[in-house]
C-alpha cells in the first residue's frame, strides 16, 4: 500500500468526511459523554478501538458474507467488540464505567461505526479498512474533545476534573455555568462547533445521513 | 429504586427526564426526520409502539433467559437482535394485514432498528433495576416523550424556514440550538419529581 494512499484515506476519513460535523452521525454519545474530559477520553478510546477492529473484521469477512444479511453480521461483529470494551472498562475503571452508563453499550447503535463498515470496509481490503477506521475514530475524538474542554472549563472551572491531574483554571470567584454540564449546554456547544468548522472550511453543504 | 410507582416513572420519562432532551438518545433520526411534520408524526408513533413492546420483551429475556443461564454479558447482542427481529416482524405483519398503516408507518420501521433511543431505554431499565410494570411504563413514557419532542421540533423548523439563518448554521446547526432551548424548557419540569 503506497504512502500517498494511506494519507488520502486518512485525510478523507479524518477531515473531509468527518463523522460529526460533516455527516451529523453519532450525535447521541457526542452530547452525552462530553461533560467531563476524562469521560470523553475513555469513550474516545472505546470508539476508536471498536471502529478500527470492526472495520478490519468486516473487511476480512467481506467475501464470505452473503449480501442480504450483511447488516446483521456487521451488528454482531460490532456488538462483540463493544462487549469487550465494556468488560475492560468495568474491570479497570469501574467509576467511569458507571458514569458512562448505557452509553458504552450504545456504541453499537452509533451510526458512525455502521456507516464506515457499510461505506468503506465492505468494499476494501483489510489494511485500508483499518486505517480508515482509525482515522474516523480520531476525527470523532477530536470533535468530542473540542466540545468537552469548554464545557468542563465553564461548568466546573477545572481541567481533568475527578482525576489525579486535576487543574483549576478559573478562580473561586467565578460563577460556574452549571448549564454547561447539563443538557442544553451540550446542544449549544455542538451547534457552535459545527458553526465554526463550517464557517472556516466554507463548505456549507451537508449530506445528513440517516441512522 | 424499586419502590417508585409506574405512573411516576411514566410521567418522569415524558417530562422531567425526556429521553431525547436530557439523555440525548435518538438524535440522528431526530435531526434528519424533523424537517417534515408528517414524517415526524409517523416516526413518533412507530417509536412509541416499538419502544413499549421491546422494553417488555427485553425485560423478559433478561430476567428469564440471561440471568438464569448466567449470560448477562451478552445482553447487548441479545437486545439488539430482539429489537431488529421485532421490527422486521412488525413490518411483515403490517404489510400483510393493513396496507394503510404500512404506507404511513412502514417506511419508518427500518430507521428504528438503528435508533439508539430504543436500545438506550432497554439498557437504562436494566441498569436502574426496574421491575416489569415499571419497565413497560418507562418504555411507553420514553416513546411518548420522544414523539413529543420530535413533533414540536418539526413544527418549529417549519416556521424557521422563513427566517434568515447564517449559512454555516443551516440544517443541523440551527436544529441543535433549538433543541438546546427546548431542553431548557424541559428543565423547568425537573423540580416536580426526583426520579433519575
Amino acid at each position: 500500500m503506497a504512502q500517498a494512499k494511506v494519507k488520502k484515506i486518512f485525510y478523507n476519513a479524518f477531515w473531509k468526511d468527518n463523522p460529526v460535523f460533516r455527516q451529523i452521525l453519532g450525535i447521541c454519545s457526542t452530547l452525552a459523554v462530553t461533560n467531563l474530559i476524562i469521560n470523553t477520553v475513555i469513550m474516545d478510546l472505546g470508539v476508536i478501538f471498536v471502529v478500527m477492529m470492526s472495520s478490519f473484521t468486516v473487511s476480512v469477512l467481506r467475501n464470505l458474507t452473503p449480501h442480504r444479511i450483511r447488516m446483521m453480521v456487521q451488528v454482531l461483529i460490532i456488538a462483540a467488540y463493544v462487549i469487550m470494551v465494556d468488560l475492560i472498562l468495568k474491570a479497570y475503571v469501574p467509576d467511569i464505567s458507571r458514569a458512562l452508563g448505557p452509553y458504552v453499550g450504545l456504541i453499537i447503535t452509533n451510526c458512525i461505526i455502521m456507516g464506515r463498515c457499510e461505506a468503506f470496509a465492505g468494499s476494501n481490503r483489510p489494511l485500508p479498512a483499518l486505517v480508515d477506521g482509525l482515522a474516523t475514530g480520531l476525527g470523532y475524538s477530536v470533535i468530542l474533545l473540542a466540545i468537552a474542554i469548554p464545557r468542563e472549563i465553564l461548568g466546573f472551572g477545572t481541567l481533568l476534573h475527578g482525576t489525579a491531574w486535576q487543574v483549576s483554571l478559573l478562580p473561586d470567584s467565578f460563577t460556574k455555568w452549571t448549564i454547561m454540564v447539563m443538557a442544553p449546554g451540550a446542544f449549544f456547544m455542538l451547534a457552535t462547533v459545527i458553526w465554526i468548522v463550517r464557517a472556516l472550511t466554507d463548505q456549507g453543504q451537508e449530506d445528513e445521513a440517516h441512522g | 429504586m424499586v419502590e417508585i410507582h409506574p405512573f411516576v416513572i411514566l410521567f418522569a420519562a415524558i417530562f422531567t427526564s425526556n429521553i431525547l432532551l436530557t439523555n440525548y438518545l435518538g438524535m440522528c433520526s431526530f435531526l434528519s426526520v424533523s424537517r417534515d411534520i408528517k414524517a415526524s408524526w409517523g416516526l413518533g408513533f412507530a417509536v412509541i409502539f416499538v419502544m413499549t413492546a421491546t422494553t417488555a420483551i427485553n425485560w423478559l429475556a433478561y430476567y428469564y433467559v440471561l440471568v438464569p443461564t448466567g449470560l448477562e454479558h451478552f445482553w447487548y447482542i441479545i437486545f439488539i437482535m430482539i429489537i431488529a427481529a421485532f421490527v422486521q416482524l412488525v413490518e411483515i405483519v403490517i404489510e400483510k394485514t393493513s396496507p394503510v398503516i404500512y404506507v404511513n408507518l412502514g417506511i419508518f420501521l427500518p430507521l428504528i432498528t438503528v435508533n439508539c433511543a430504543i436500545l438506550g431505554v432497554s439498557l437504562f431499565m436494566i441498569i436502574r433495576g426496574y421491575d416489569f410494570m415499571q419497565s413497560v411504563a418507562y418504555g411507553f413514557g420514553g416513546g411518548v416523550g420522544w414523539a413529543l419532542a420530535i413533533i414540536a421540533m418539526a413544527g418549529i423548523r417549519q416556521k424557521i424556514k422563513r427566517s434568515k439563518v447564517p449559512a454555516p448554521l443551516q440544517g443541523a446547526g440551527i436544529a441543535l440550538i433549538i433543541a438546546g432551548i427546548m431542553a431548557f424548557a424541559f428543565i423547568g419540569f425537573s423540580g416536580m419529581i426526583q426520579v433519575q
